[in-house]
């Protein structure tokens, strides 16, 4: 059942999180920065594909998935360009959320007063 | 004495502390997980998408929810109830260009809300790039 494996995955992964925050006072920017690392890692031998396909969301949603989707989208462009390609297919996969991201948080600021 | 009682008092109330908020991060990370694949399924059953293109309009859509309930302050109010829970999904990283952008806003809108929006996602995209350019040339020239 993969809604059970997309909340077990991804609980997972943000309990790591969590325990790197308490056990070693790391900020959340340090543990986003160094899940997106480990996300490029995992992609080695299919491991994070493997595990999309396990838990489908629960996989594509944690920040490690944008790691993995850098460079399967860069890895992707070298088969058809060499080595040229790790540039020009590196946000090949993640162009839409960033994008998405710039847009959404641009027309939010605009529109919202900041609240403290 | 005093020192003893002090260790034991820190080493009880802490414990339970971070069994709380692993156990919150859990829940509430997995169901942005559960929520994102509905999404995604229903994006694939109701207006017969393809797996690809359903997983990146999923995307898409969490980003936009995370957007707004960040400019709504929710967003904020689910970051401090569930830490690692909240910034790990990429609804965080959606909150942490938001609440950037937003922060900035009274310094104008290109220093602020242009400038100031990756102030907090931008090492994550910094970190991303580089560690995939590293491992990508070594996996183009060894591996492929």
């Amino acid at each position: 059942m993969i809604y059970i494996n997309a909340f077990i995955v991804c609980g997972f992964i943000c309990l790591v999180g969590q325990l790197l925050v308490d056990l070693f006072k790391l900020t959340p920017g340090h543990v986003t920065s160094w899940f997106v690392v480990l996300g490029a890692v995992l992609d080695s031998f299919n491991f994070y594909d493997n595990l999309v396909d396990f838990a489908g969301a629960g996989a594509l949603v944690p920040i490690t998935s944008f790691g993995h989707s850098l460079l399967h989208g860069a890895l992707a462009k070298t088969e058809e360009l060499g080595f040229i390609g790790i540039g020009m297919g590196m946000f090949d996969l993640t162009a839409s959320g960033i994008t998405a991201a710039i847009i959404f948080a641009f027309l939010v600021a605009l529109i919202f007063k900041p609240r403290h | 004495m005093r020192k003893d009682y002090t260790k034991i008092i820190k080493r009880n109330t802490l414990k339970p502390k971070y069994f709380r908020n692993g156990a919150v991060a859990f829940v509430v990370g997995g169901l942005i997980g559960v929520f994102g694949q509905g999404l995604s399924d229903l994006y694939i059953n109701i207006f017969k998408m393809s797996k690809d293109h359903a997983n990146s309009l999923m995307t898409v859509t969490l980003i936009l929810l995370s957007a707004i309930t960040t400019g709504l302050g929710i967003y904020d109010h689910l970051g401090q109830f569930a830490g690692a829970g909240a910034f790990v999904p990429i609804t965080g990283f959606a909150n942490s260009m938001t609440s950037a952008a937003l922060e900035g806003k009274s310094e104008g809108i290109t220093l602020g809300i242009g400038a100031g929006m990756f102030k907090l996602a931008g090492s994550v995209i910094v970190f991303g790039v580089v560690a995939s350019y590293i491992l990508g040339t070594i996996r183009y020239l060894f591996f492929q």
